[in-house]
């Protein structure tokens, strides 16, 4: 009697029920991406249909893709706004500065150096999360959205007056918010409002390629984990999260400081492969800037929001003849797209034509569909 | 398997007007659910001079010690008081009912018990520790789940993914393990996996586990929202009005497994509910609530002729003529649809002399 | 001495983003959306009034009236052609169309106007400053005229919220959208006069501000924006009197950090302030608390 199975539900219902998101498939989709953006732009760089202005742009869009990535850990997964994703950056960016010039005469070997630089930028960057994290995720909604803006702008102006510096002896010195005295221009790392300087550009495309393959590798399979699940719990439903006795602060800690930290090493490589790179441009609207990568990748969606980063950062770039107006332009695309992905109208407008004309359709879908459009149309 | 052959002849909601004699029938025959002894259920209750608590235990349950013991519990809400005074004991594998009009106070209590309210009076002692300084997380550590009266489920995890999150204490491995899907990872995903279809085939949902939460039929729903709770392994779960937008095959299809899991996983079940068929056929003992007070409490067939009860459900002024007439249709309306099944099974007749 | 002035400049900023402060509450009030272009039309604001007083030859009083007007209707086509489409979609992707929105008028203004920082003329030219106690003590007409026209603003504002029918319209749609339009209130008519009450202002602002601070560039708006958007936080955002209490309070710490503490890291103060408050009082100082029915 103990194994009496209870009647099964009534699986009429289920026709209108929708299929949950396949790992396995949104991994493929995703690797793929990335394996098949590195293979073409190789490609193009190796056979010169990429111009010179664009292969420099290489690097940033790998960091940028990985941005995308580990902010939709916060955004997507967790469903916390966080307008302060470029202060992690930053510090990724200045940490990992001080610590290749540090390790400069030690190490001879660059990417071991660039190694160890984005595990330390990884920590820091951590830390800075930890430490913002554990006041603030208390918070709901829009005023947890400012107040990351506001950490973000306070890590930018504490960036402004940190002054890093090797003197004769290769002895790193430190100064808040005074220059230091007495030091050459080539020994200066970290010079307040300048911010890094004589940096030797050790990040090269494949190394930042590897790097946003790791990030994809950890947020994927921390979304399909026991955390990842927890996470997403508490993003639909927070009382019913508590109520099977899921830790929320915890968990919402969680994705904060691991999408930091991925943030830090993202940072720590743009870092790499400037020879200059003052604290201003990690401003409220570069975290803004990652922020529409996520929002225009489909809020949750890894690979959406890898495929808009990467057009994003070359868009800009592709639209240099028209200089004046390319800005004005992205603003237009940017606002025209929100509209015409958020539109409920003009959203189903579209899937509809897109089911005309798409040639992949499912013929069991479509039979499935049919009489329900019947039945709508008579009704 | 005689008791088994009992139980499937128990007439439907509303197919046949069973009567309070052959459901009597049913639960003196129940060898699981074993009659309540209580002392005088009739006698009127007096806020000054509560009943002493520990004789309502139905006697399988008589000799552990109770799940669940509420003394004096009250709340308020800014000056208003939502409950006061509420006693109650619940026995290690009763299921209990607590019933009363909208807004009697009965999801506070829910919410008070989960900690999702921390009560202004009172003391909670479950599993044989007073809750006291406890959180809801907390709570559900010690082994209380619940349900929610407006369904909460994760609704873009898939019906799988619902479950293997409940499982997530009993699930063993680190975010290290979890970022880099280590041995370890594999070896626990592979056991939940496994335990999260022990408990879709349990339910007969087997069929939906890939399915997202928020798209499932309603009925599934809930179905889901109880074997979520139950996968946190509880000692005690909670239901909040699980009948509610429910047809009545249903209906009765929940009763059988609310009955169900409590034989299966040997746990007691305490539940909201307006639907009067549902209360008064698997609850063992009721309490009524009403305006945040208990009123009444006991056995079914005690609560059914209870005047308190019955003036708090139809209301007090029934002196007058063309009103009682009007109750009489109501009660007659209500009959029709399956609710308050039994109200008019002599008794009430009592409350109206005495009204008058 | 040093310590009254200020307190005055701090002042007379604080006026300036309870000002702009005001705008963004009352749009995230009523249609709960963070408007991130507002701080843009306190520019285009200042520009109209700009290019009105420099080649059209009107009086500031007027070129600012003329900015008014301009904005008002900027404002209205932002929310009809932007935000109106996006309506309930979430604030996410309004939040990224605002940015789009802020993008574009930046993008224009730089083409219309140029990168190069325009000295900006002050409405009350050659009044001022006033010296008291023996000269020591310094306040600009520039800071007067900003304190009381916050003054004004807060009083009208509120007769008009709590004693008109627009003013009723409007709170109930920012209670309870849904609710508002059963009981026959034209939301989206309240909504397009939330906005345009609120660029008018914004104008106001930008004037106000150039006149204080005369440089004028296309990314003019873009920082007192955010902080004003801060001070609506601080104050609580949604609340009228909050938008004034955390403008005036975010102004004071600001001058006072610049003047005390150290001019690269007032911005961190200010925003530090606010993350103070936000700990001890999660709505802000004068917010509603939030409470989720179980």
């Amino acid at each position: 009697m103990a194994d009496r199975i209870l009647k099964s539900i009534n699986t009429r219902g289920l026709k209108n029920a929708v299929r949950g998101s396949e790992y396995k498939k949104e991994a493929l989709i995703s690797y793929g991406i990335l394996i098949g953006g590195y293979i073409l732009l190789q490609l193009g760089a190796m056979t010169g249909l990429i111009g010179r202005n664009l292969q420099g742009q290489f690097v940033p869009i790998c960091v940028y893709v990985s941005l995308a990535i580990s902010l939709n850990l916060v955004v997507g997964i967790s469903g916390e706004l966080s307008l302060g994703h470029a202060g992690f950056m930053a510090v990724g960016a200045f940490t990992g500065a001080v610590v290749v010039r540090v390790l400069e005469n030690g190490i001879g070997f660059a990417p071991l150096r660039l190694l160890i630089a984005l595990l330390i930028s990884a920590a820091m960057a951590a830390l800075a999360g930890l430490i913002i994290g554990l006041p603030i995720l208390g918070l709901r909604g829009d005023y947890l959205a400012i107040v990351t803006l506001a950490f973000g702008e306070i890590i930018k102006n504490f960036m402004n007056v940190i002054y890093f510096a090797l003197d004769e002896n290769g002895h790193l010195k430190f100064a808040f918010n005074h220059e230091i005295e007495g030091i050459s221009n080539a020994g200066r790392v970290l010079t307040g409002p300048i911010g890094a300087t004589g940096v030797t550009k050790i990040a090269t495309f494949t190394y930042a390629a590897i790097l946003t393959a790791f990030t994809l590798f950890v947020v994927l399979n921390i979304k399909n984990s026991k955390q990842g699940r927890a996470i997403m719990a508490i993003r639909d439903n927070r009382i019913a999260g508590e109520s099977i006795g899921l830790n929320v602060k915890k968990y919402k800690l969680m994705a904060f400081v691991v999408s930091a930290s991925l943030a830090g090493m993202a940072g720590c490589m743009f870092g790499q492969n400037f020879s200059t790179l003052a604290p201003a441009k990690f401003n409220f609207n570069t975290s803004v800037l990652i922020l529409v990568f996520v929002v225009l990748g489909g809020i949750g969606n890894i690979w959406g929001g890898m495929i808009a980063a990467a057009l994003l950062t070359i868009l800009p770039e592709a639209l240099r003849q028209f200089s004046d107006y390319r800005m004005l332009a992205y603003s237009i695309v940017l606002i025209g797209v929100m509209i015409a992905t958020y539109n409920p109208t003009i959203k189903s407008r579209i899937s509809a034509f897109w089911n005309k004309v798409n040639p992949f359709k499912n013929k069991d879908k479509d039979k499935g569909k049919k009489p329900k459009k019947t039945g709508k149309e008579a009704a | 398997m005689a008791d088994k052959d009992k139980r499937e002849k128990m007439p439907g909601a509303s197919e046949t007007g069973h009567t309070y004699e052959n459901r009597q029938e049913i639960y003196y025959n129940d060898n699981v659910g074993g009659r309540a002894v209580f002392v005088d259920a009739k006698e009127q209750y007096d806020p000054d001079e509560p009943y002493n608590e520990q004789v309502y235990l139905p006697e399988k349950d008589r000799d552990k010690e109770p799940i669940l013991q509420v003394n004096g519990l009250g709340i308020d809400f800014g000056g208003l008081t939502a409950v006061d005074n509420f006693n109650l004991t619940l026995g290690r594998t009763e299921i209990g009912g607590l019933i009363g009009p909208n807004g009697a106070g009965k999801t506070t209590i829910f919410n008070m018990l989960t900690k999702v309210y921390e009560p202004t009076r009172g003391e909670i002692i479950f599993n044989g520790k007073s809750t006291k300084g406890m959180n809801t997380v907390d709570i559900n550590k010690a082994g209380m789940a619940r349900t929610f009266q407006n369904i909460r489920l994760f609704d873009k995890l898939t019906v799988e993914e619902n479950i293997k999150v409940a499982l997530h204490h009993t699930t063993d491995y680190s975010l290290i393990d979890g970022m880099l899907h280590t041995p370890k990872y594999k070896h626990e995903e592979f056991r939940i996996r496994k335990e999260a279809m022990k408990y879709l085939k349990i339910f007969g949902m087997t069929k939906t586990a890939d399915y997202r939460a928020g798209s499932l039929p309603y009925g599934a729903q809930r179905r889901l929202e109880i074997m979520r709770a139950l996968a946190t392994k509880p000692k005690l779960l909670l239901l909040d009005e699980p009948a509610a937008g429910m047809n009545p095959s249903e209906t009765s299809e929940l009763m059988e497994t609310i009955r169900e899991i409590r034989d299966r996983f040997q746990i007691a079940i305490f539940l909201i509910e307006h639907d009067m068929n549902l209360v008064m056929n698997i609850c063992e003992g009721i309490v009524v609530l009403n305006y945040g007070r208990v009123i009444a409490k006991g056995w079914p067939e005690d609560i059914q002729s209870n005047p308190k009860v019955i003036e708090a459900y139809l209301g007090k002024d029934r002196g007058k003529e063309k009103k009682k007439k009007a109750k009489e249709e109501d009660i007659e309306a209500a009959l029709a649809k399956g609710k308050l099944e039994s109200a008019p099974s002599g008794k009430p007749d009592e409350g109206r002399k005495e009204a008058q | 001495m040093n310590l009254l002035n200020s307190l005055i400049s701090g002042l007379s900023l604080g006026s300036v983003y309870a000002i702009i402060a005001l705008g963004y509450t009352m749009v995230y009030g009523i249609s709960k959306m963070l408007n991130f272009a507002h701080g843009d039309v306190i520019m285009v604001g200042g520009y109209i009034s700009f290019i009105m007083s420099m080649y059209v030859g009107m009086n500031g009083w007027l070129a600012l009236l003329v900015a008014m007007g301009a904005c008002t209707v900027l404002g209205i086509v932002i929310e009809r052609l932007a935000y109106r489409p996006l309506r309930g979609t979430g604030s996410l992707a309004v939040l990224i169309t605002a940015i789009g929105v802020s993008y574009f008028l930046q993008n224009m203004a730089l083409l219309i106007w140029g990168a190069n920082p325009r000295v900006f003329p002050s409405i009350l030219k050659g009044k001022g400053p006033y010296r008291f106690a023996g000269g020591e003590l310094i306040i600009s007409a520039e800071s007067i005229l900003t304190i009381v026209a916050i003054v004004v603003i807060m009083v009208v504002l509120t007769m008009f919220v709590n004693k008109t029918k627009a003013g009723k319209a409007m709170r109930a749609v920012s209670e309870d959208n849904g609710a508002a339009q059963l009981m026959g209130i034209n939301v989206n008519q309240s909504i397009s006069l939330t906005f345009a009450i609120g660029s008018a202002l914004a104008a106001v602002a930008g004037v106000l501000m150039c006149s204080a601070y005369p440089v004028l560039m296309p990314t003019t708006g873009a920082m007192p924006g955010i902080k004003a958007f801060t001070a609506a936080v601080f104050g609580g955002i949604g609340s009228i009197p909050g938008a004034m209490i955390g403008g005036l309070i975010l102004g004071v710490i600001e001058i006072f950090a610049k003047s005390y503490i150290s001019t690269e890291l007032s911005d961190a103060i200010v925003f530090a302030c606010l993350i103070i408050v936000l700990l001890v009082r999660p709505t802000g100082l004068l917010g509603k608390k939030i409470s989720e029915k179980v």
